[in-house]
């Protein structure tokens, strides 16, 4: 980027404040323009961002679904599988009552992380060209 | 007598933390959403408090005593809704700067017509939640006390009422957190109890060949009522309008989904329970009831230490009505104050009234299903017309208006046919009445449907500002960004 490069030697100087401060007054950058004139080049960013985090989120529903759309079809195809016992308990409850949940979790946890991944990927796309 | 006091002291408490909140409640916005400084964990304990409802605490153990297996479903459903809420919504939601779900619609939309079906729906939705609470509310206080089911009735109400009217959001927020722990801890100790019981007389199993801890044995059509009711679980919870409002008091749309992977933590944990009291119920031959959480730490301690447990029980029972009937209220009361009295903190007042006295007299006049049954109606309706409008209106950019208003007319009024038939006591078997007792497996795709068809016939209606619009939801905020200069009305 051609601002950049004055440095003459000197360290840049570097503004201390809240990130939030330092957002609005931030210099406009020319990859944000794009953005906010909707200019055809913004539209695909913007359309790459929501794909990114749309794919992500497709994704995790899908497993959901075939998770929890496969267990009572699981039930209806197998019967004997309604029955069999896991430490003494019934399979259904030990799945439906408890492993479920912590499954859950971490399917979120994951989310989280790659989620706000592919939004530093973006802020990193957007802010160093 | 100690249940009474268990009640009279949950009450004051409720109170009282919400005199708190009211000297801090100074603005009108400060009322609505305690002003965003609310912190993660303060919020997510604030979410699960307000979203354990009645059906939570009470209903889920007597269904799964009543019918077996099937419905374990309930409370997993309940919680992977937050899943799907955490993949699909919750951070652009937040990123909309909505309070509200009519906001939201409003924003997205730029319609007002759109934005009063919104409003209609969440009113609908709130008073078919809020209903059960009451009537729970009155099953409990006559168990406990022998009194008539409306004075139990009118007691939650009167105290909901009051909490809203004096302290708003914020009071609200600080009581809810206060609620989740106090539910948690209502039904983990007399669990503990009562575990230890169970363990000393043998761990008793059930008689073989019971069919009850089978899945897939109960109703005429469990298969199909089944999915119905995984489908309206994991896609109600998005449209639910008081969990809504709290994702409005995340500072920035990363908080909001690390708040609701807190929130996800909180209610698995809270989730395991309700099944293991169905059990132990099914086990020591309790009556099939909403009750059973109450009945059962009785029945196997006994003494003055099931006495305690009882009461502690009670507690968190009314914490359950009070904490889900108050956030309700707020968010319905917004509506009602903002859309048809046209806003101020006094219509918020005169608003708080009307959401709260219509389902009073709705829960004397109605006939008592259980609890989660009801609750789980108005799933099927928050999943059959706020899902779509939400998960179109984030991640398509050729919704219209016409599309998101004939879907919400569409699903919204179907779902809520069905629903108002099943609690008039419509069809009592065959297939109409499994398809009007959970409508969601065939209103959620009518719904999803009629606004994706409907939006391609009508391209010439897609919002003018939906390209600003969608950089506003997806674009994280430490980007320096044009976002539009929507705001949400604060009265």
């Amino acid at each position: 980027m051609p601002g950049e490069g004055r440095v003459n030697g000197k360290p840049r100087r570097v503004v201390v404040m809240s990130p939030r401060a330092a957002a609005a007054r931030r210099p406009r950058h020319p990859l944000t323009r794009e953005i906010d004139e909707q200019t055809r080049l913004g539209e695909v960013y913007m359309r790459s961002l929501v794909r990114t985090q749309f794919r992500l989120a497709l994704f995790v529903c899908t497993v959901l679904a075939c998770v929890v759309g496969g267990l009572p079809l699981l039930f209806l195809l197998v019967p004997q599988l309604r029955d069999a016992r896991l430490f003494g308990l019934p399979v259904p409850w030990v799945v439906l009552a408890g492993l479920i949940y912590p499954a859950f979790v971490a399917g979120a946890w994951l989310y989280v992380r790659q989620a706000e991944r592919n939004e530093r990927d973006f802020a990193d796309l957007m802010e160093r060209r | 007598m100690s249940g009474i006091a268990a009640v009279v002291l949950v009450m004051l408490a409720t109170l009282l933390i919400g005199a708190f909140g009211l000297r801090m409640a100074r603005t009108t916005s400060d009322f609505y959403v305690a002003s965003r400084t609310v912190s993660p964990l303060w919020n997510a304990s604030a979410i699960g408090g307000e979203y354990l409802s009645a059906a939570s605490f009470l209903g889920i153990a007597g269904l799964i005593l009543t019918f077996g297996a099937d419905m374990l479903w309930l409370p997993v459903g309940w919680t992977g809704g937050y899943l799907v809420l955490l993949v699909l919504v919750s951070a652009p939601l937040r990123r909309s700067g909505a309070y509200t779900l009519p906001d939201f619609a409003e924003a997205r939309l730029e319609s007002m017509a759109v934005r009063r079906l919104s409003s209609v729906l969440v009113v609908v939705i709130g008073w078919l939640y809020l209903m059960p609470q009451f009537q729970s509310a009155g099953l409990v206080f006559r168990t406990i006390t022998g009194a008539p089911a409306w004075a139990g009735s009118l007691l939650v109400a009167g105290v909901v009422a009051t909490n809203v009217l004096s302290g708003g959001m914020r009071s609200i927020t600080f009581v809810q957190a206060f609620q989740y722990w106090l539910k948690l801890t209502a039904l983990a100790v007399p669990l503990a109890f009562m575990l230890i019981v169970w363990w000393g007389d043998g761990s008793p199993a059930l008689p073989p060949g019971d069919d009850w801890i089978l899945p897939l044995h109960g109703p005429e059509h469990p298969v199909y009522e089944t999915y119905s009711l995984i489908l309206a679980t994991f896609l109600g919870t998005m449209g639910l309008p008081h969990v809504l409002v709290r994702f409005y008091t995340n500072p920035d749309g990363r908080a909001a989904r690390r708040t609701t992977l807190v929130v996800l933590t909180l209610l698995g944990a809270f989730y395991l329970m309700p099944a293991v009291y169905g059990f132990l119920g099914r086990v020591y031959g309790l009556p099939a009831s909403d009750t059973v959480v109450i009945g059962l730490p009785g029945r196997l301690v006994g003494g003055p230490v099931g006495d305690l447990l009882t009461a502690l029980a009670t507690a968190g029972a009314f914490a359950a009505f009070l904490s889900t009937s108050s956030g309700l209220t707020v968010s319905v009361a917004g509506v009602i104050a903002q859309d048809i009295l046209g806003g101020g903190v006094r219509s918020f007042r005169v608003a708080t009234v009307v959401a709260v006295v219509i389902p009073f007299a709705l829960a004397g006049a109605a006939r008592s299903l259980p609890v989660a049954t009801v609750v789980g109606l108005a799933f099927a309706v928050a999943a059959s017309s706020f899902c779509p409008l939400l998960v179109l209106g984030i991640w398509w950019r050729r919704l219209t208006t016409v599309g998101a208003a004939c879907g919400l007319l569409a699903g919204g009024g179907l779902a809520c046919f069905a629903v108002v038939t099943t609690i008039a006591g419509g069809p009592r078997s065959g297939w109409a009445e499994a398809l009007l007792a959970q409508p969601a497996a065939w209103t959620v795709p009518v719904s999803f449907t009629v606004m994706i068809v409907v939006s391609l016939l009508t391209p010439s209606r897609v919002p003018r500002g939906v390209a600003r619009t969608m950089v506003r939801l997806h674009t994280p905020e430490t980007l320096d960004v044009d976002r539009g200069d929507w705001h949400p009305r604060f009265m």
